[in-house]
């Protein structure tokens, strides 16, 4: 059903557990399948997201594109990771089967609710 | 270690002995049983023969066998059929909320045609209460429709008692028994049942295969039309290597029934036991009875999907309950009639033993199970518990 690139992230995911500390926290939970996902970053003076981790409670597709996610965040200024979409996060994964393109709203979701907790705690 | 296959619920491995015995009709006896000549004569004579020992297995005559392409066929040729024989005698038919969906689609596909459908609950375990069905007999009722054993819980319904109900109001009995031939008895006289559908690749058997029993003096209506096989119930060429193979699968699984059942409960109860030593996981099913290779379990703050997946890269196939459903995102509508919540319902997978399986297995992959858990709970954005980094 998932293509092999899904799948390698999806059994080694990148950034999975918790952060100490974090200077932004989201959470989204899907509202078709009751899944949640949420997402800690950690930004330098700078506005670079320096770190990222990411707890997922979902399937293979929601899983894989959370770590998916994570990796095209780190090392990216908050004005550019804003722009992250599910699509990019699908289409990075070499895409998703029909049924589980939602799945990558969750990761995506998250990110912008977790940079915009960072912006709300900057004001 | 290789390969582990515990998913014999959706389907099993064909026995070397069924294969035997199919392979001179893949072959040389390739004729038309309708055939006049000696070629449609010869397979006529081993598709009779299969036929009675079939009707034998199951405690009925060989006119009360009709082959079909399998367990769905079945299940609709069982419920359109007789629903439409016995339309100007009532139009109201019970089931049950944990039907597969070969009988509950087929019923409700029925209320098109202006039948009225009742779909009864069950409890906790997936069970259904007899006290239920007759509260659900309405004037009108025609025919109730209720599994042996749940394909996705293991749940044994008390069909004989239902079918005592069903024969006092004189209501058509109808029993999908696919999950029932290798694991239980089944006798069609003793369950008073009068339609009863089986399906070869639960068995050892092929696949695309099945059989309805009609009980004698049955009427029921044919939906296909063409070249009047099976006395006019079901036209087409009958698939002659399959039917063989069903009656030698049948044969053995009746004879092999007593030594089968008590090896496939133990490894069940290991798998069982080894699981709940897990924390927060529940037993889905009734605790005793319950088909022998069935476990099915859902582990709290995972999804059964991500818990497969994990499973299968190890080498452990198992289910997330039907595998039909595999690919939807919707949690299994057997464990929500059984009360459970959307996310405990999620959290599900179903390990279904069978013959090749061994204690070893099993203990492998209790332990594959468990760093898949916990793996996926350390990574689990509603769980708080001691696997946090
Ligand atoms: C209880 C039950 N009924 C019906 C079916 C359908 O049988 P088949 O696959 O032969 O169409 C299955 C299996 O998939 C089943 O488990
Ligand atoms: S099914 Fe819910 S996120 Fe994939």
């Amino acid at each position: 059903m998932y293509n092999e690139k899904v799948m390698e992230h999806f059994n080694n995911p990148r950034n999975a557990g918790d952060m100490e500390n974090p200077d932004g926290v989201g959470e989204i939970g899907n509202v078709r399948c009751g899944d949640i996902t949420k997402v800690f970053i950690k930004v330098n003076e700078q506005g670079i997201i320096e770190d990222i981790k990411f707890r997922t409670f979902g399937c293979g597709a929601a899983i894989a594109s959370s770590s998916m996610l994570t990796e095209m965040v780190k090392g990216k200024h908050v004005d550019e990771a804003v722009k992250i979409t599910d699509i990019e996060v699908a289409d990075n994964l070499g895409g998703l089967p029909p049924q589980k393109l939602h799945c990558s709203n969750l990761a995506a979701d998250a990110l912008k609710a977790a940079l915009k907790d960072y912006q709300d705690k900057q004001k | 270690m290789d390969r582990i296959y515990m998913d014999h619920a959706a389907t099993t491995p064909l026995d070397e002995r069924v294969l035997e015995d199919m392979m001179p009709f893949l072959k040389e006896n390739f004729g038309n049983p309708s055939s006049a000549h000696f070629f449609g004569r010869e397979v006529r004579k081993a598709l009779e023969k299969a036929r009675e020992k079939m009707a034998s297995l199951l405690g009925a005559t060989p006119e009360e066998i009709y082959f079909t392409s399998g367990g769905t066929e079945a299940d609709n040729l069982a419920i359109i059929g007789s629903a439409r024989a016995l339309r100007n005698r009532g139009n109201h038919i019970i089931t049950t909320s944990v039907e597969h969906h070969a009988v509950l689609d087929t019923c409700l596909a029925l209320k098109e045609e202006g039948f009225e459908v009742t779909v009864l609950p069950v409890d906790q375990y997936g069970m259904v209460d007899p006290n239920d069905v007759r509260e659900a007999i309405q004037e009108n009722t025609i025919l109730l429709s209720v599994m042996y054993a749940n394909n996705e819980v293991g749940t044994i319904q008390p069909v004989e008692e239902i079918g005592k109900i069903a024969r006092e109001n004189n209501i058509l009995f109808h029993i999908d028994a696919v999950q029932s031939v290798g694991n239980l008895p089944v006798n069609v006289e003793k369950l008073s049942v009068d339609l009863l559908a089986l399906s070869a690749h639960k068995f050892y058997g092929p696949k695309g295969v099945g059989l309805l029993f009609i009980k004698e003096g049955t009427g029921i209506n044919h939906l296909t039309h063409g070249g009047g096989q099976e006395r006019g119930k079901r036209a087409g060429t009958e698939n002659i290597p399959g039917i063989i193979g069903m009656a030698k699968a049948m044969e053995l699984a009746y004879s092999e029934l007593e030594e089968f059942v008590p090896r496939m409960e133990a490894l069940r109860d290991r798998l069982i036991h080894g699981c709940l030593e897990m924390e927060e996981v529940k037993l889905n099913g009734h605790p005793s009875q319950r088909l022998p290779g069935n476990v099915n379990v859902s582990f709290e703050y995972i999804e059964g999907e991500a818990l497969l997946l994990s499973l299968d890269f190890k080498g452990v196939a198992a289910s997330s309950g039907s595998a039909c459903s595999s690919g939807s995102m919707n949690p299994s509508h057997v464990l929500l009639a059984a009360g459970m919540s959307e996310q405990t319902a999620r959290g599900a997978i179903r390990l279904s033993l069978g013959r090749h399986n061994s204690m070893e297995e099993v203990d492998y992959v209790l332990q594959v199970i468990k760093e898949s858990v916990d793996k996926l709970r350390s990574m689990s954005s509603i769980y708080q518990g001691k696997g946090e980094r």
